[in-house]
């Protein structure tokens, strides 16, 4: 019995031996490709960035004057240097002016509207684009991209379901303290009251055609359009 | 492109006609140079500090902003100067880069306000030169993992819908969440520390008995060494299943280092259970019992320090690795040595070099046992020569461990820092936050007395009230309006929202409708009498939009006491007639939040930038409508 424990821990203590000279081996032999590791993870590729088109492009595909486009600009690479707004920092930046509520659901979908060619991130081209159609559009432009907005799937149908999303997106950024309270159903409510007025022929769905025709007929809404023209 | 030697290549085209005798085919079209203008001095501003420098020395790196038409859009047409508003002194390093064709790092400059920098003038940090390389990649990786520091301690917060395994696993990983998690934690140290005494003492001798030779007292209280054994592996046990059942990812689980520790701390038990029988490898299983002793690393759960230093050993293990390497070649070398040279001597020590490595392995670390000592003069010399190296050796490597070390440490010091200020981060974003929502409702309560004091027609009243809110503020208040008219809800102040609760709740007295219903005329007036004011603005709301409020939603307790000083000015019209004293109602039920801390709410006005921090926005007016409102909790 005490030649086994003798071999035993004998055993052991070869072993633990062996094993650290392995691992000295490995770390000399390996050494070099340790580093090399931890230089290629440090090698990350810097930000994707953008530069836009030139001025007098601009100016020519939007309706904004050269100084407009300057101060646009200005701000806008003031706020994201790297010239493209990625969703993370749209959001960001978007809820910071609803500090009541959460406003992360909304800039989502209004982040979508204005990346027009869905890849991702919105460039200074996209954002002049849709403030463009938003500031200095015809009714029809502006009334065709609130429908844009809406559609989130982008079929051209509005459903009850893509506006109940929208409407308790706009509803979460009121926030919790208000009068009178906030329920439930309360955007649900707001969606079926918006459908009774648009879906002409009741098909559940509401398409462009109807939309655009609606809004025209509904002063309140035709008046609203012209709120921000002078924004700039 | 070698656009750093542009200035060279009209003589590299020259250089070329001595191609052309021996070309055989004809060459292409020279690309036209169209603009014809003069090299001309560019002028950029920043931020006041005037730069002149060529355009073609600009021109030199067309993809970036100085290089190519994007500077346009900072063209300013009066002075005839490009216009940055940006750090004059970071701009100096970038204008360099043009010069030189090499990006330096300034030392001084915080690394992401240089980065920043960089961004914006589309530069890629990967040209910065060799010399500041080195500095600019060590401050970066450093400030990354400050940053990564702080998103680790997002991942603690209590994500909303947790089902029970994730608690479990995160009680178990954090002790501090609940206090069942804390008891938990100190119940497990508590048998660790048992069960790591109890392998101690089973072995001391016990005072004699009966017998002549004194017996360890493990196997005089057999018995009682047993149960507490039997205890101890019980509750480790049951602590490794629970961590497997509530582990996100078991595999990874098993194979991390504190559950391989467990098992081997729990398994010589059930070894021995099963192995008691048996005669033969009843020796082994003696020798399993010293496994018993890694139970003691399961105490590096709850030391940190513990857990610092064998993570400053895993760091460090290229440079242990070294020392680990040079020590055994330098044994084996002095080993060898030092068997020859006491080959010759009588009843010497050194009968192999197995035998001889114990006395270098002593005399290196200059324990100096004395058990082996050379006898002739060779190997005393080569001895001494042993010693000295030995401490050469051991002395190279450790400074690197111990400056990790230190690293370590001080990164673990930072990080538990900065958790302690991140309380009261968040408290000052809350209250900035809540700041500017203030100001909202402030200017809304003014806009209500500018009407009323129309109607009413004191007009230096008005004039006392109309403050001068910043077009940005007005524009940012119009903003907020506009979505308060697109939901045909408005925005309230917290007490404001526990008072319109307090009163649903008690609108089953009937008593207390005539107040309901006032609320509602008023709230009609309000609307009413705020699209007289702001013609533009249209009504989207359907006048049906304002249901009486019906609670149905389930019911909380509030315990807070709400004690109104001051008085507001006594326009029966406005929302903020908070005349109902609301102090002999003690429980509240309502939808709201508990309020737990005394605020004194003082509508403060931040400053409203597109990066929207509030910080920075002292208190400038203090509302002569002020409705001190004071919160006592009864908590």
């Amino acid at each position: 019995m005490v030649t086994m424990n003798l071999e035993g821990l004998e055993m052991i203590a070869v072993l633990v031996v062996v094993v650290l000279f392995v691992k000295v081996l490995e770390q000399f032999g390996l050494l070099e490709a340790g580093y090399d590791d931890s230089v290629e993870d440090e090698l990350e590729l810097s930000a994707v960035r953008h530069r836009p088109e030139g001025l007098e492009q601009l100016e020519a595909q939007t309706r904004f004057s050269r100084k407009e486009l300057q101060i646009l600009y200005r701000g806008f690479k003031n706020e994201c240097p790297s010239g493209v707004v990625n969703e993370e920092t749209f959001k960001d930046i978007y809820s910071q002016f609803f500090p009541q509520g959460d406003a992360s659901t909304y800039a989502h979908f209004l982040f979508n509207a204005f990346d027009t060619d869905h890849n991702g991130s919105v460039s200074f081209e996209d954002f002049v684009m849709g403030l463009s159609i938003l500031l200095r559009g015809t009714v029809q432009e502006k009334l065709n991209w609130a429908f844009n907005l809406y559609d989130i799937n982008k079929d051209g149908y509005i459903t009850k379901e893509e506006m109940l999303d929208i409407m308790k997106a706009i509803y979460d950024m009121m926030g919790k303290c208000t009068y009178p309270v906030l329920k439930e159903e309360t955007p649900r409510q707001h969606v079926e009251v918006f459908f009774q007025k648009m879906d002409k022929n009741k098909d559940g769905v509401v398409t462009i055609d109807e939309f655009i025709d609606c809004c025209q007929n509904d002063e309140n809404i035709m008046r609203s359009m012209h709120l921000f023209e002078n924004v700039l | 492109m070698a656009t750093g030697v542009a200035a060279w290549l009209p003589f590299a085209r020259a250089a070329a006609i001595g191609w052309m005798p021996v070309a055989n085919c004809p060459m292409p079209v020279a690309p036209r140079d169209n603009s014809k203008r003069q090299d001309e001095l560019i002028i950029l501003n920043v931020s006041g500090r005037r730069f002149q420098t060529w355009r073609t020395t600009l021109d030199r790196y067309p993809d970036t902003l100085l290089g190519s038409s994007e500077k346009d859009f900072f063209y300013n047409e009066e002075t005839k100067e490009y216009f940055f508003d940006r750090d004059p002194d970071a701009f100096r390093s970038i204008l360099n880069f043009y010069r030189t064709g090499k990006l330096h790092y300034p030392r001084h400059e915080c690394i992401s306000a240089y980065d920043e920098e960089l961004t914006f003038f589309g530069i890629i940090p990967e040209i910065i030169g060799d010399c500041c390389y080195e500095e600019y990649k060590d401050r970066k990786r450093e400030n990354l993992e400050r940053l990564q520091d702080d998103q680790e301690e997002n991942k603690d917060m209590k994500m909303p819908n947790m089902n029970f395994r994730e608690t479990m696993w995160r009680a178990f990983e954090n002790p501090h969440t609940s206090t069942m998690a804390l008891v938990f934690y100190y119940v497990t140290g508590f048998f660790i520390a048992i069960s790591v005494i109890t392998n101690v003492v089973e072995t001391v001798p016990c005072g004699s008995t009966a017998n002549q030779k004194d017996m360890p007292c493990g196997e005089r209280y057999t018995v009682a060494f047993f149960c507490m054994d039997t205890a101890c592996v019980m509750i480790f046990t049951v602590e490794y299943l629970m961590r497997l059942f509530a582990a996100p990812s078991r595999y990874r689980f098993m194979r991390s280092v504190m559950s391989i520790i467990d098992v081997v701390a729990i398994l010589p038990y059930y070894i021995g259970l099963v192995m008691t029988n048996n005669e033969d490898v009843s020796g082994a299983f003696v020798t399993l019992r010293v496994f018993r002793v890694f139970r003691i690393f399961k105490f590096s759960r709850h030391s940190q320090g513990l857990r610092i230093l064998g993570y400053t050993l895993k760091s460090c293990a290229s440079e242990l690795g070294f020392l680990l390497f040079s020590l055994t070649m330098a044994i084996i070398i002095f080993a060898t040595v030092m068997f020859y040279a006491e080959k010759g001597s009588s009843s010497s020590k050194f009968t192999s070099i197995p035998a001889s490595f114990w006395y270098t392995i002593v005399t290196m670390t200059t324990l100096g046992y004395g058990d082996m000592v050379p006898k002739t003069i060779a190997g005393k010399i080569f001895g001494s020569i042993c010693s000295l190296s030995g401490v050469l050796v051991i002395a190279l490597p450790v400074p690197v461990i111990v400056s990790n070390f230190s690293r370590i440490y001080h990164q673990n010091q930072r990080a538990d820092k900065r958790r302690a200020q991140k309380k009261a981060r968040l408290a000052r974003i809350r209250i900035a936050k809540s700041g500017s929502a203030n100001a909202f409702l402030q200017s809304k309560r003014n806009g209500l007395l500018n009407e009323l004091l129309e109607l009413t027609g004191t007009e230096e009243d008005e004039q006392k009230l109309t403050k001068s809110t910043s077009l940005l503020e007005s524009q940012h208040h119009h903003l907020l309006h506009c979505l308060e008219k697109t939901t045909a809800h408005e925005f309230v102040d917290e007490q404001m929202y526990e008072q319109n609760c307090l009163e649903t709740a008690l609108q089953t007295y009937p008593s207390r409708s005539p107040s309901i219903s006032s609320h509602d005329s008023s709230v009609g007036t309000c609307c009413g009498r705020r699209v007289k004011r702001n013609t533009p603005l249209p009504n989207a709301s359907t006048p049906s939009a304002h249901p009486i409020p019906t609670h149905q939603g389930p019911l909380q307790e509030l315990s807070a006491i709400h004690i109104q000083c001051g008085d507001p000015p006594s326009h029966s019209t406005s929302r903020s007639n908070l005349n109902l004293k609301t102090d002999d109602s003690g429980r509240i039920n309502c939808k709201g939040g508990r309020i737990t801390t005394a605020i004194i709410s003082l509508p403060t006005p931040p400053a409203l930038t597109p990066d929207g921090d509030g910080l920075h926005g002292p208190p400038q007016r203090r509302p002569s409508a002020g409705t001190n409102i004071v919160k006592v909790s009864a908590l």
